[in-house]
């Protein structure tokens, strides 16, 4: 796979040659560009290919589960040691290769410079290195297919002995590279974080206080900062590990006086702040979108930003009910149970404000819309499941099921796919200068929304029936093929592969408009944020017209001074139209 | 490449450069608190690591010490040149704080040169796993602080970009900090 | 929050953060007193248990010379030299932040991995657990000799 060619070609599509940069060569404007744009697009056509792996490999081992022993079409026979490779790299892959790269490296780049009224990041050339350490990091996981022994079997969340040792997990060589990728993926991220930081602290426009910001760029400064926060730990302990792989150091080995529930306690101590790593950012996207498309300004503002932040601090004391079964101290279960139950309520109270901005609003259904809105719907159901397994009582039964498994499908795939595609179906006429087509664009919701459902609630029947997960064939598992079991693992799977026929829809929808789409204006939303200012798309510098100053809100739609429901910040008070 | 008009602006009142080291500081505070609270935690809980730990070499620990604290000095002396628009100077104490990091770096070659012919490998036990780890870990950070101080001294020579003395002088400060907490944390047998 | 300015950073002088600039003595004081310090938290172990029988008193000794003058050397360094007094407040307070994360994340973790039994379980491999090379002699207490009196 060669995602270099691959996206210079797109990017060298969607670059018009109308535009006057300071005359650049090839190389120089796509591979190694310093615009924060180019970069941004990097990064989401990358996490767009990634998501072609990481959906692959969720249809074979669907396949293999569905029918047992038969040879996938497109795959062939999946062994115990290929299901192992396939569940790992799958959720590797959608979470620190699709999820992040796409909802904060991606549209952080892009958003960010131009919402603030800037012309680019502060550290452009810091940027690029964060990008390219990025790309590498994507190469060494692709790699790790081809070495011996083949990828990583070990679980995304690589718990040791079985993480440690090359005879547990048959993967030797895979780990490595695996942890490799992963410890490359987190320097790339903490560098991208560092400059959007500064960024927005540094180079807003004049008049833009903080809290003229729009929510979309605070989400992604606080999940930056989230990330900041959680990673390092996870980093000391990626070393640990690998050295225990290699080198043959006992960190998390009890033969060796080391412990492997403190690789457990290390992991998820990032793992739970990266959950909302992802999600602040979906938030903000749908924050962003409801405004747009009910005209009015979002209910409370600075209670959306304390609520954030409230659940980012609050993330992190609540990362060992992941562990309520691992043999943690039971008063610390007790502690994180409570902790675990009290982060619903911010959450919650951000969907409310959401509920509220949306209530006599005058709603466009237009397909960001409705991507935006299922978002609030479906991450809904996936919150109030996770309250189940929050309580550690009840988790003694959950813990490993499907259940989970569903749970976080149902949190995971509206931030990942439904944040993304609102975010893509959004800004694509900023993005590149065309009108995506809406009706492709509602058919593909539909598409996706409908066997979305009808993949994940049979995996909470299945979960509440004892299904175990990582398990590679449930034939073994008698007890567990009864009473229409296997039936409810057959139609999810079917589900799957009518969710993944209707992706084509999208890429075609994507591919074409970017082509032969209908021109977009500046501002073809009304929309009243700075990026809205710019030209469709932004040249190099952004601003031709010189960089903006600010004078308002954000959400000012629908304001009773004004004749047009919009106002865009940039405006002067004085005029009214 | 032209510096975007973004990098000049001050909202916070704070140079840019300064504030991004400042966050990277910030950053490399929970890693070496990963690498440390997970060591010590394990020190507290296996005492008869202080056996292990008696082996270190307390004087080359702290004589390495002596040349971060050193160190530290020249650049803070070097910032002041900088602030005082003195380029050269402040390239020539810079320059002395990278010579600093490669003494401390030659003496740690040397401690663990010998450690290992002794038979303290990274696998003898864990203790010394983590030994090697957590001073490695510091030991790659001061190379990277070393290099980065080479570029910064090159462009103060010229007397240009002084203010980034002070920053490549703050992440150094940050170097020596995470020292003297792993000195007596691996040195000092109990 | 005003745009202070679009000049180029490198004039430090237009912020004011340099007020409180001292002459190079005050730093080569500073200085000074680290290195005292140095010798107190090495001399302090080292001596610990020979002046002073009492195990928990010369534990008590290491703890304070080794550690609590290890807070205090941090602390003169990023006050004295990192300049975080002049700094803007919230510096001061991301960087206590991330500290009390680091304490938070011990704290959580602790109980697991710091002790070896606890009110209905046992660690008992960890108990059991014999460093490689120990002739199997030693005991629990802190500062306990364990036959090598050279470092």
């Amino acid at each position: 796979m060669s995602s270099a060619a691959a996206h210079a070609e797109h990017d060298h599509a969607h670059d018009h040659a109308h535009h006057a940069h300071h005359d650049e060569g090839f190389i120089k404007k796509y591979l190694w560009s310093t615009d924060h744009k180019m970069i941004a697009m990097q990064y989401l056509f990358t996490g767009m290919a990634m998501a072609l792996i990481g959906g692959f490999t969720v249809y074979a081992f669907r396949m293999q589960l569905a029918f047992p022993g038969m040879s996938v079409p497109g795959y062939g026979r999946v062994t115990a040691t290929d299901y192992n490779a396939l569940v790992t790299t799958h959720g590797s892959v959608m979470i620190f290769w699709v999820a992040m790269p796409v909802l904060i490296a991606a549209l952080g780049n892009y958003l960010i410079p131009l919402m603030i009224g800037c012309d680019d990041m502060v550290f452009p050339r810091l940027n690029r290195l964060s990008y390219q350490l990025f790309l590498l990091s994507s190469i060494v996981l692709i790699a790790s297919f081809y070495v011996p022994g083949g990828a990583f079997g070990g679980a995304w969340t690589s718990y040791p002995p079985l993480s440690a040792k090359a005879e547990y997990s048959l993967t030797g060589l895979g780990s490595s590279l695996w942890l490799f990728a992963v410890a490359l993926e987190f320097a790339a991220f903490l560098l991208g974080g560092i400059n959007f930081i500064t960024t927005v602290m540094n180079s807003r426009a004049p008049g833009m206080k903080m809290f003229d910001v729009p929510i979309v760029v605070w989400m992604i400064i606080i999940a930056s900062i989230l990330f900041m926060a959680s990673v390092g730990p996870l980093i000391a302990g990626a070393v640990m590990l690998l050295f225990d792989q290699q080198l043959g150091t006992g960190f998390f080995d009890p033969a060796k006086g080391g412990d492997p529930v403190l690789w457990q306690h290390l992991f998820w101590f990032f793992g739970h702040p990266e959950v909302y790593v992802v999600l602040l950012p979906a938030m903000g996207i749908v924050a962003e979108i409801i405004t747009v498309f009910s005209r009015k300004k979002l209910f409370a503002y600075k209670t959306v930003l304390y609520t954030a932040i409230g659940t980012g601090v609050l993330s992190f004391f609540v990362w060992a009910h992941h562990q309520f079964i691992a043999g943690i101290d039971p008063r610390m279960a007790n502690v994180f149970s409570v902790t675990t139950l009290l982060i619903s309520i911010p959450v919650a109270e951000m969907v409310f404000v959401y509920i509220g901005t949306l209530y006599g609003g005058s709603i466009r259904l237009t397909t960001p819309m409705l991507w935006a809105l299922a978002f609030i719907a479906e991450f809904l159901l996936g919150g109030v499941t996770g309250i189940f397994l929050g309580a550690s009582g009840a988790d003694i039964y959950f813990h490993d099921t499907y259940f989970v498994i569903a749970h976080f499908h149902y949190t995971f795939f509206p931030i990942a796919f439904i944040g993304s595609f609102a975010a893509i179906t959004y800004w694509f006429p900023k993005m590149f200068g065309k009108m995506m087509n809406e009706t492709w664009g509602k058919v593909h919701f539909w598409g996706t929304i409908i066997p979305f459902n009808a993949i994940f609630i049979p995996l909470f029947l299945l979960g509440a029936r004892g299904d175990h997960r990582r398990i590679y064939d449930y034939r073994h598992f008698p007890d567990l093929m009864k009473s229409g079991m296997q039936d409810l693992r057959v139609f999810a799977t079917l589900a799957l592969l009518v969710l993944l026929a209707f992706q084509v829809v999208f890429l075609v929808n994507l591919f074409y408009s970017i082509f032969r789409g209908e021109k977009a204006s500046a501002n073809p939303w009304n929309a009243n944020t700075l990026e809205w200012q710019a030209p469709s798309p932004p040249p190099h510098g952004n601003f031709p017209q010189g960089l903006p100053n600010v004078y308002r809100g954000p959400y000012e739609y629908s304001h009773p001074d004004r004749q047009d429901d919009y106002w865009p910040q940039t405006e002067p008070d004085a005029a009214k139209s | 490449m032209i510096r975007p008009i973004a990098t000049t602006r001050e909202m916070t009142g704070m140079p840019t450069g300064r504030l991004a080291v400042w966050w990277l500081i910030a950053s490399e505070i929970v890693i070496f608190g990963g690498v440390l609270g997970s060591y010590l935690m394990h020190r507290i809980g296996h005492k008869e690591w202080a056996a292990a730990s008696a082996h270190t070499n307390t004087w080359a620990g702290a004589f390495n010490t002596l040349v971060l604290l050193t160190s530290s000095l020249s650049a803070v002396l070097a910032h002041n040149a900088a602030l005082r628009k003195d380029g050269k100077r402040a390239a020539k104490l810079l320059w002395f704080t990278i010579l600093g990091g490669g003494i401390f770096l030659v003496v740690k070659s040397i401690e663990w040169t010998g450690e290992i012919k002794a038979g303290y490998t990274i696998t003898a036990n864990n203790f010394w796993s983590f030994y090697y780890t957590a001073a490695g870990l510091h030991g790659l950070h001061v190379i990277a602080g070393m290099i980065v101080m080479m570029f910064v001294a090159a462009d103060a020579a010229k007397g240009k970009e002084l203010q980034r003395v002070e920053n490549a002088g703050l992440y150094w400060h940050f170097v020596d900090l995470v020292w003297i907490f792993l000195f007596p944390l691996l040195y000092i047998a109990k | 929050m005003s745009d202070t300015a679009h000049a180029p950073a490198s004039t430090d002088a237009a912020h004011g953060h340099d007020a409180h600039a001292h002459p190079d003595s005050f730093y080569i004081r500073i200085w000074g007193i680290l290195l005292v310090m140095l010798v107190v938290s090495v001399a302090g172990p080292e001596l610990a248990h020979r002046i002073v029988s009492n195990e928990t008193v010369a534990f008590v000794i290491v703890l304070f010379t080794a550690f609590g003058i290890a807070i205090v050397k941090a602390y003169m360094v990023v006050k004295n030299f990192m300049h975080i007094g002049v700094e803007k407040k919230y510096v001061g307070y991301i960087l206590i932040t991330m500290l009390v994360l680091m304490a938070l994340m011990i704290g959580g973790v602790g109980p697991d991995v710091l002790r070896h039994e606890g009110h209905r379980w046992v660690n008992q491999a960890a108990k059991d657990y014999k460093l490689p090379g120990d002739t199997g002699h030693h005991g629990d207490a802190y500062g306990e000799p364990h036959g090598d009196a050279k470092h």
